[in-house]
């Protein structure tokens, strides 16, 4: 067998090697997912709750700011537009559609991916190097089952009731920006939303944000495993978890979406308010 | 009868080659002591030995039988007749002193409490440290010799029969080496311990040993030579006349000087 030792890495070698690292990654992180499938027990000894309080209560505050926020922004940026088409009083709707259908589950995965995510990539990827992953396992616990599981637990479980904090308070600043600042009339404005806005797109949004956090989770967790010695290799693993996780969010938010507007239509054909 | 045996065992992290070919037994009741310069793969063939990293080719034995023959619980169970120190402790950081100690055997063991308590606070008086000072405390408040200490305690809480010791005298002053190597005799003559050591401090080699093996680092070695350059007795490594060995055993720099002011 001959070899041939390239000088330098010509076009065709980087962009093997970064498919060959893509295909590595997806195929390590199923992996650690299957692992997880296999380890899952709910957590004894109340090891879940400080993680389920950090990951939820504490989150709190940020996914109010970002959601109140993110309701008048909208609110601001469509009223120009409906209101040159005096359809100003059909803002809710849009605010609303919105909200619940996407930027809420989609906002408040990004805060969890950056808040909770991180933290728990740089918390385990230190355990990783300080050596108490391995002392976990030498005192026969296994670390999937004791670090991972509570983990994925606390995301898969807390981050629907964050979407649905963030869409709650992102119609509600949406409502007062409207009404109050705007001066749309309150009844058509919650008229209109309710006439557009069905239990299968509040549905669909939640439903998202289960599988966004199940993501975030198992990013996070398996990079922490993998992350490399001292204070760089911990710090990137916290910044790989947040890029992996964003990319995860965007391409899950995609295929779940192009899936439910599918769905919809096989479940109700011929109803076109989805459109 | 040997414990544990390393069978032409090598390891690679990727592309990096820690350690090649390596065959070694560890027998009941003896010290074994391995020594070698910085990343020559001590610590390496320590985490094979337990089954916390598994070697690249080759295999370990764990009473004449390879450790894979076993189901992964299997491994799991008989994993815990093994005590870790590590390097640096790796105590939990969220856990107390009294937490950390105990972690181990509620883990494994269906103990009352009252009798978990008992036994991390005899542990923590064995290493010396009073449990009514120390429980409470974070790892993040104990200095690095009580955290070894505490360490020690909490491999030793489990009862093993066999202790590894990684590095356990390396950053600590000379008092409190030579209190880890006594506890280290201690533990061994008191429960009649079968204990593998990494050390560079030829003090705690001198103190325990009773075989010593040296490694060479791969990259100072040519592809067919063997990594494990030396095997015997203190006295023997000592008297040996292979300069590598020697200079280690007195701290010589040797050539080395040379090949840092050609670099």
């Amino acid at each position: 067998m001959t070899t041939t030792t390239l000088s330098r890495p010509n076009v065709v070698h980087i962009v093997g090697e970064t498919v060959l690292d893509g295909v590595r990654l997806v195929g390590d992180l199923t992996l650690f997912f299957l692992q997880l499938l296999w380890w899952m027990k709910w957590p004894r000894g109340g090891v879940i709750w400080p993680i389920m309080y950090q990951t939820g209560v504490q989150s709190l505050p940020v996914i109010l700011i970002t959601g109140g926020f993110i309701g008048m922004v909208l609110a601001v940026q469509a009223y120009d537009q409906f209101a040159m088409m005096g359809m100003e009083n059909q803002l809710g709707t849009v605010i609303n559609v919105t909200l619940v259908k996407e930027l809420g589950p989609v906002l408040a995965a990004l805060m969890l991916a950056g808040r909770v995510g991180s933290s728990m990539a740089a918390e385990l990827g230190t355990m990783r190097v300080t050596e108490q992953i391995d002392a976990l396992t030498a005192l026969g616990a296994n670390p999937v089952r004791f670090l991972v599981v509570p983990r994925f637990l606390a995301c898969f479980l807390l981050i629907p009731l964050l979407t649905i904090v963030a869409d709650g308070i992102g119609m509600l600043s949406g409502w007062m920006f409207s009404t109050k600042i705007l001066g749309v009339h309150s009844f058509y404005y919650w008229h209109h939303s309710f006439n557009f806005i069905t239990a299968y797109d509040v549905m669909s949004g939640v439903v998202k944000s289960v599988f966004f956090g199940a993501a975030i989770a198992i990013i996070a967790c398996h990079r922490g495993f993998h992350s490399r010695a001292g204070a760089e290799g911990v710090g990137r693993a916290a910044t790989e978890s947040f890029v992996y996780s964003f990319v995860a969010i965007l391409l899950i938010d995609f295929l779940l979406g192009t899936f439910f507007m599918k769905l919809y239509y096989v479940l109700w054909p011929g109803d076109i308010s989805m459109v | 009868m040997s414990l544990i045996d390393l069978k032409h065992a090598s390891m690679s992290f990727g592309p990096q080659h820690v350690l090649r070919d390596i065959t070694l037994e560890v027998c009941k009741g003896e010290t074994l002591v391995l020594i070698g310069e910085s990343g020559c793969g001590k610590s390496v063939t320590m985490k094979l030995m337990m089954d916390l990293l598994q070697p690249t080719k080759g295999k370990v034995l764990w009473d004449d039988k390879p450790i894979h023959s076993r189901s992964a619980k299997k491994i799991s169970q008989e994993r815990l007749k093994f005590g870790y120190l590590f390097q640096q402790a790796a105590l939990f950081d969220s856990l107390t002193v009294f937490e950390n100690v105990a972690f181990g055997l509620r883990q494994n063991k269906r103990m009352a409490e009252a009798k978990v308590e008992e036994t991390v606070n005899g542990r923590l008086r064995d290493v010396g440290l009073s449990p009514d000072v120390v429980v409470d405390k974070k790892p993040a408040e104990l200095s690095g010799g009580m955290r070894k200490r505490v360490g020690l305690a909490r491999a030793l809480a489990m009862s093993p029969e066999i202790m590894l010791y990684d590095e356990p005298t390396t950053g600590l002053d000379p008092i409190m080496s030579d209190v880890i190597n006594e506890l280290i005799l201690r533990t061994r003559d008191r429960e009649q311990m079968t204990s593998v050591v990494v050390t560079h401090d030829m003090h705690t080699v001198k103190k325990v040993a009773d075989r010593i093996v040296m490694f060479y680092p791969l990259t100072r070695l040519e592809p067919d030579e063997p990594q494990i350059i030396f095997e015997g007795t203190p006295d023997e490594a000592f008297a040996c006349d292979d300069p590598r060995v020697y200079q280690f055993v007195r701290g010589e720099a040797g050539e080395r000087l040379t090949e840092l002011a050609a670099a």
